[in-house]
């Protein structure tokens, strides 16, 4: 379990993150949702310490974020950062491989190399794999650095809006996989941009709004028509289609 | 070991060999006497550049920049001239060699450390800000050595001249014992950052999700660079692009993001140079140029490629 407790974030005067207690439970998918500028970001970085914490406490599993050696922690979490450019010019497979540094620390084992082959499978990578990642497009590129996060192969996977960039097969495909890691018993916590994959896909769903939590719950309860107009300003139905349900947002 | 890395070893180890073997006359143990500490003090200075260019662009994230661009030898040339004004220049030519260097060594790796730390040390590393930041030093260093100079003997400035500039040609050979001594402890470490940086070059986030403690290593490699490119600066002075001509061929020769082949590759590839370089202008130029002229024009030119030819980030 992620516990999170009294976080509250600034940057300059500018008030990110007020109050945050929440618990994001072990297993499954969890979705945080909610407007731009919500603190959604900002509280994936804070969790995974890739921003120093001001205020308050986070642990997983019991260890303080803040506390833990960061090489201990690259084992039990990962994290993928929205639009993270890659400075070195790689192929994708040796992109893929960098997952599994934290286990092996530069000296890849066969179970490594296993592991890599695995993710590159999964993604979809083969026929890119010995590409340089500078010749990808974007959304190549985003599926194999979303492959490395899942070479990792920790207990935490945390992604900030993976389906950045991804065309309507690719982004379901990645759906889906996240799906198996959780049902493998991994967590998955995910910021997503479109709340119809929250609905189809996610078990918990973090609400977010104006630096604070504003719904949590199991995905059925949260995702109403109610809650996702007042969430985002604008009005919002719910409508169930062939037993699954959608958010009417568009048009 | 990839064959190219054998490859350049080769050439390297011939290059050696024309040097000390080409051209003896006389007694050959008397003539070698003399031309191997020389050669040492080549090797030692290549894997220096070397090895510092190409972590510092690991942890720059960035192949353009090198050490020296970042106003590094702009540090130098106002040592000198602090130096001279501060002991004379008497004081300063007749000081000796190895308290000489231990103070110059000393005082660059702290100016490194401070100068690099700064334009590094932030938690977001913006690029524009560091080059801006490393060329307002370097014209904030130059200005003061220019000012400092203008307060000094014209006479005395001669010596200021005469040190701010690489020479090749006459390496101090009383000094090449501790700076192969503190050279060798700055190349282990940097050998150990080997794998921390292949992952550092992935970027802050990448690295901080797969356990690397950026802040740590950022600091370590910053040390080391700082102590490479402060020792080998003190043994035969600036080389401006010489580190970044050196760099770009290892990554072309390489096409390898890890450093346990990039940074031999770069410490061999700059021997070479060095090496080979010496060798033609002393045995078949007739001492005619000098190596650091001929360096620094194909670095500057190299220089000027990249930055035209370089894709926007």
């Amino acid at each position: 379990m992620i516990e999170i407790r009294d976080v509250a974030h600034r940057a300059g005067p500018a008030r990110i993150l007020s109050d945050i207690t929440l618990d994001i439970p072990r297993g499954g998918v969890t979705a945080l949702i909610g407007p731009n500028g919500a603190g959604k970001s900002t509280l994936l970085s804070l969790v995974a310490r890739l921003e120093p914490l001001q205020q308050g406490r986070i642990t997983v599993d019991g260890r303080d974020v803040g506390r833990t050696p960061t090489d201990r922690l690259a084992r039990h979490l990962s994290i993928l950062r929205q639009d993270t450019g890659l400075a070195a010019r790689l192929t994708v497979r040796d992109l893929v491989g960098f997952g599994r540094y934290p286990h092996h620390k530069g000296r890849p084992g066969p179970a490594d190399r296993a592991a890599i082959a695995d993710a590159i499978a999964a993604f979809d990578l083969e026929p890119l794999a010995d590409r340089f990642t500078d010749t990808l497009s974007g959304g190549q590129r985003q599926r194999a650095l979303v492959a490395m996060t899942w070479a990792q192969g920790t207990d935490y996977v945390l992604l900030d809006e993976p389906l950045n960039n991804l065309d309507m097969a690719h982004a379901r495909a990645l759906m889906l996989r996240l799906r198996d890691m959780a049902a493998t018993g991994r967590t998955v916590v995910v910021v997503l941009h479109e709340v119809n994959y929250a609905a189809a896909h996610a078990d918990h769903v973090v609400a977010m709004k104006d630096g604070r939590v504003a719904r949590t719950g199991p995905a059925a309860e949260v995702l109403t028509g109610a809650t996702l107009s007042r969430l985002f300003d604008s009005p919002v139905e719910m409508a169930e289609i062939g037993g699954r349900s959608f958010a009417l947002h568009h048009g | 070991m990839p064959a190219r890395l054998v490859w350049i070893a080769a050439a390297l180890a011939l290059a050696c060999a024309a040097f000390l073997g080409l051209g003896l006359r006389g007694d050959p143990g008397f003539a070698l006497s003399l031309r191997a500490p020389r050669l040492a003090a080549l090797l030692l200075v290549g894997a220096a550049i070397g090895c510092a260019t190409v972590m510092f662009q690991t942890i720059a994230g960035n192949r353009i920049l090198t050490p020296s661009i970042m106003g590094f030898d702009a540090l130098f040339g106002l040592l000198q001239t602090g130096l001279v004004f501060a002991l004379g220049g008497f004081g300063v030519a007749t000081m000796a060699p190895q308290l000489r260097f231990a103070l110059e060594a000393g005082l660059l790796m702290g100016g490194a450390l401070l100068l690099f730390g700064t334009l590094l040390g932030g938690r977001r590393v913006d690029l524009h800000r560091m080059i801006l930041t490393g060329i307002v030093c370097g014209v904030l260093f130059r200005s003061l050595s220019g000012f400092v100079a203008r307060m000094i003997d014209p006479n005395e400035y001669a010596i200021v001249q005469g040190s701010s500039f690489a020479r090749f040609n006459a390496v101090p050979i009383e000094l090449i014992a501790i700076a192969a001594l503190l050279s060798l402890l700055a190349l282990a470490v940097a050998w150990r950052l080997r794998h921390r940086l292949d992952v550092m070059a992935l970027g802050r986030d990448h690295a901080v999700s797969l356990g690397v403690d950026h802040r740590r290593t950022l600091m370590l490699a910053l040390a080391t660079i700082a102590a490479l490119v402060s020792v080998s600066t003190a043994l035969v002075g600036p080389v401006t692009f010489f580190g970044l001509l050196v760099s770009a061929l290892a990554h072309l020769a390489m096409r390898d993001h890890r450093h346990a082949v990039l940074m031999p590759a770069a410490a061999l590839i700059a021997g070479l140079v060095l090496v080979a370089g010496q060798t033609v202008i002393e045995r078949l130029l007739g001492w005619s140029l000098t190596l650091s002229v001929i360096v620094e024009f194909a670095g500057g030119l190299l220089f000027l490629v990249l930055i035209l030819r370089r894709p926007a980030p």
